[in-house]
């Protein structure tokens, strides 16, 4: 049976998990890319109230393509962007409360430190799949920063059954981009052992 | 008419790169899901296979459904062979062009991604524009027009080296594998190589970038550069990055070089890749 976990995340939920399991999200996701994390560090500094509680909160490091009809916003497509553009925020993300960070490609040491000392898993969305992601979510909830552009703003979604998603990340130090890049580097000294 | 000029207004320029804005992003390349179905029947790896799988059920899904099969459509290149024998008329190329893109993209419901200044305001300009336009003035009387809608994931894992006549093809090779290893999965694998070599340092960025308008599984015409193309093909996906960047065999679905007459002293070489599903379309007017 497919394995889903509900937000607000708990510490629980994220203890459960290690690198390779495969997990759907049910509840409340936040995008975030590049505009939307900086903004959060601004208004942090500034010591001004955000807009969402990110405590026990799912981010996702994705660009929507949403439409406004009658009804409001309607999303159409929705899939993960590169997400070690974000890996500047990972001390800041962590302390938000944040609990899983969804994205693609992985991110590196800052993230599995704040993973480890925040209680944080990364989980990755299928990249490139975008029309097939996007059944996974039922409703927008709202949207903050929109003058941010459409991509860049941070989208409250409510998901149905998101995923599925990979554990590419956990709480305990371990990535599986890193034992992949390993064997990697490897290979490359096999072929051009000279070099 | 004998050698008089054909007219072609720009309209018609206009309404072929909407229409290809939005055609490209919706259909996967039949080159690359072939490369895709292949890969499916000839990955070991049971997480690789799952994600294959998946991938081109969400191409069928874009294709049936006209939606973009990646959220990131882009910024939109359009490549104009323009026949020498043409006299456009009924306005400007680049405002055809720009129309086309504004139009494609908001009619298309596609991505708007691009800002006005990299560095400072970084402000949406809200329908794409500015297209990214390069023009070959070509014999003929004909115009030959490709979109291809470039998303950020995988160019930002581009990378050019100016190597010298003494790295030889093995530097060439090393230079690509590196590139390749080091992008890991931040351009959504399977990716498609293109490979520039030779040039100058501007030129070699645009062959690289043209490599990857040819349909994966077509071969350069030079029988040397072919064989460097299926090598390399087969070292990268040696590297056991895979699809999603999980592990697996199927980490490329193709390598395309392009190469040029470059000066004595240099060997320049870049690389710029496509994610799986690399939109571009073309048509001849």
């Amino acid at each position: 049976m497919d394995k889903v976990l509900e937000t607000p995340l708990t510490a629980d939920d994220i203890n459960g998990l290690k690198i390779g399991d495969v997990v759907y999200l049910k509840g409340i996701i936040c995008t975030s890319r590049d505009m939307a994390h900086l903004t959060i560090k601004d208004k942090l500094e500034k010591s001004e109230a955000l807009p969402v509680d990110f405590h026990g909160a799912a981010v996702f490091h994705a660009g929507p393509v949403v439409t406004k009809n009658d009804a409001g916003w309607e999303l159409r497509v929705i899939g993960p962007t590169s997400s070690i553009r974000m890996e500047p925020y990972a001390e800041m993300v962590g302390k938000l409360g944040v609990k899983a960070i969804i994205g693609k490609g992985g991110m590196r040491e800052s993230s599995l430190r704040a993973f480890q000392k925040y209680g944080q898993v990364y989980l990755q969305a299928a990249p490139g799949c975008a029309a097939l992601l996007a059944d996974g979510i039922e409703a927008i909830q709202e949207v903050h920063w929109f003058d941010l552009g459409m991509p860049e703003a941070l989208w409250v979604l409510k998901a149905k059954k998101f995923g599925p998603l990979v554990v590419a990340m956990d709480s305990r130090g371990n990535s599986m981009y890193e034992d992949i890049r390993t064997k990697a580097v490897k290979m490359i000294d096999t072929l051009y052992r000279s070099a | 008419m004998g050698n008089a000029m054909r007219e072609l207004d720009v309209s018609k320029i206009a309404r072929a790169v909407r229409h290809m804005c939005i055609s490209a992003n919706c259909n996967v390349p039949a080159g690359s899901i072939a490369a895709l179905e292949r890969a499916l029947e000839t990955e070991e790896s049971s997480v690789g296979k799952e994600v294959l799988a998946r991938i081109l059920e969400n191409h069928r899904i874009a294709r049936e459904e006209c939606l973009a099969a990646c959220q990131d459509t882009g910024v939109a290149l359009v490549f104009v062979e323009l026949g020498q024998d043409v006299k456009l008329v009924g306005g400007e190329l680049y405002d055809a062009i720009n129309k086309g893109v504004r139009e494609g993209y908001a009619d298309g419901y596609l991505r708007k991604s691009v800002v006005t200044d990299p560095v400072f305001e970084r402000v949406n300009t809200g329908d794409n524009t500015p297209a990214f336009i390069y023009v070959d003035i070509v014999p003929g009387r004909d115009v030959k027009i490709t979109v291809a809608a470039k998303g950020g994931g995988a160019e930002n894992m581009s990378g050019l080296r100016m190597l010298t006549p003494a790295a030889g093809v093995e530097g060439v090779k090393q230079f690509v594998i590196e590139q390749v290893a080091k992008a890991g999965p931040n351009p959504c694998p399977p990716i498609v190589v293109g490979v520039g070599i030779g040039g100058t340092f501007d030129r070699v960025a645009l062959l690289a970038k043209k490599a990857l308008l040819r349909p994966v599984g077509s071969h350069n015409s030079h029988p040397m550069y072919s064989k460097l193309e299926a090598e390399l093909l087969e070292e990268i996906n040696k590297l056991g990055i895979g699809p999603q960047g999980f592990g697996g065999r199927t980490t490329a679905l193709g390598v395309n070089i392009e190469f040029a007459p470059c000066h004595i002293a240099s060997l320049p070489v870049a690389v710029n890749l496509n994610c799986h599903v690399g939109p571009h379309e073309s048509v001849t007017l």
